[in-house]
């Protein structure tokens, strides 16, 4: 759309600028497919949580966990077609206002990992827009990289929640997240300090 | 913690109970706050409104409408991996929704997915296509080898609730816990 005047970036980039922002232990959900590709490419930690399916559920996912922890920091990386699945859920946040949520929406206009099918919403809908529109008013397209690291330290500082949305290419994730539920559940609990390793 | 309390008959769990509520909203309240259950996201039923109101008015819950039940499954999931327990309440037709996070969320990551269900469709009712969801439910859960109740009496409802909670906590497990048109009332037509 003309009114994003924003920089095609590319979503294994980003990714790998906001994990080297975070320094506290913030917990980061990976939505399905792509997101928690490049979540899990971009280095393994702890405090990462990879969707296996459940498409449209990161923001969801990671809203419970910032209710569940105010004091962590939580953000949540999700595809412009999962989002599209879900945008009730914007409005959900909205009307909750958690204080240390942020929610990362990557939009590439399509479905990249079933066949790069345009999603209903290319080229036509601005999910920044809705997102406003649900009442999150603390919405922005990232114009660029550096941008985008400027949003990410904001959110850090935010005392509400934000939503960043990132311009970017059609390439597929880099890595793949080892697709084992059990032990991804249980690494993260661990992550955030809610169980010990037997 | 409240897993540790023993009940040897359904009589005397509600003989200990401080509160003198003893509707089925009221024991359901009561039961999640003893097991330290706080979020409850939820889909609204008209049956449930008693509950919902007055999880509204006690501030140890926090309790918000969302705008899918899968949603709300997704919200009480990631609450529970960061420590903190919830529930989602929702209608039959809610239930109707839920087969693919059951599937690739609840089940697989092993997480103790509480569900209460007002049970449309059944008993009474007047919408054919509410009796149609509703024969999609247990074959559903079925289909996963999900634990579910339907409670149908008052006198055994806070047994069930109780230790359905405890089990699906240390098992790990969803459970679904179906609300009778015998224990609700449930909805039938008058206009
Ligand atoms: C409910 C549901 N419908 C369809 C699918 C198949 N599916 C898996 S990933 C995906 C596309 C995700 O698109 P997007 O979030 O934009 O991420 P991208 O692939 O572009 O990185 C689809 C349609 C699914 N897993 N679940």
């Amino acid at each position: 759309m003309d009114t994003r005047n924003t920089k095609v970036m590319n979503r294994f980039d980003v990714t790998s600028r906001l994990i080297a922002k975070l320094k506290n232990e913030e917990a980061v959900i990976g939505g399905i497919g792509n997101t928690n590709f490049d979540l899990w490419a971009a280095g393994h930690r702890p405090q990462n949580f990879y969707m296996l399916g459940s498409m449209g559920l990161a923001f969801p996912i990671a809203l419970g966990v910032a209710l569940a922890q105010p004091d962590r920091r939580v953000f949540a990386l999700e595809g412009d077609g999962s989002l599209l699945m879900q945008l009730g859920t914007l409005s959900t946040i909205a009307t909750l206002k958690p204080k240390n949520l942020t929610m990362i929406v990557m939009d590439n206009g399509i479905y990249q990992i079933t066949g790069a099918q345009p999603t209903p919403a290319a080229g036509i809908a601005d999910l920044v827009a809705i997102a406003a529109g649900s009442g999150l008013t603390n919405s922005s397209w990232a114009a660029d990289e550096d941008d985008f690291e400027r949003l990410i330290d904001e959110a850090l500082e935010a005392s509400g929640p934000s939503l960043i949305a990132a311009r970017i290419d059609d390439k597929p994730g880099v890595g793949t997240t080892r697709r084992d539920p059990v032990q991804i559940r249980e690494r993260f609990m661990h992550g955030l300090g809610v169980r010990e390793p037997l | 913690m409240a897993i540790a309390e023993q009940h040897n008959s359904p009589a005397q769990a509600s003989s200990d109970k401080a509160s003198a509520d003893t509707t089925w909203h009221g024991i359901i309240l009561q039961t999640l706050k003893r097991n330290e259950i706080s979020l409850v996201p939820y889909v609204p039923d008209r049956v449930l409104t008693p509950l919902i109101k007055s999880l509204h008015a006690d501030p140890f819950f926090t309790t918000f409408a969302t705008a899918r039940e899968e949603e709300a499954v997704g919200i009480v999931s990631g609450a529970w991996m960061g420590g903190r327990r919830g529930a989602v309440l929702m209608q039959t037709s809610g239930f109707a929704t839920l087969a693919n996070v059951l599937a690739s969320l609840a089940v697989p990551y092993q997480i103790p997915l509480i569900m209460f269900v007002s049970e449309r469709g059944t008993l009474g009712e007047f919408n054919y296509g509410q009796s149609l969801v509703c024969r999609t439910m247990r074959p559903v859960l079925d289909s996963l080898a999900l634990e579910h109740h339907t409670i149908t009496r008052l006198d055994e409802l806070e047994f069930i609730v109780d230790r359905s909670i405890k089990q699906a906590v240390t098992t790990q497990a969803p459970v679904a816990l179906i609300l009778n048109p015998l224990l609700t009332g449930g909805k039938v037509f008058d206009k």
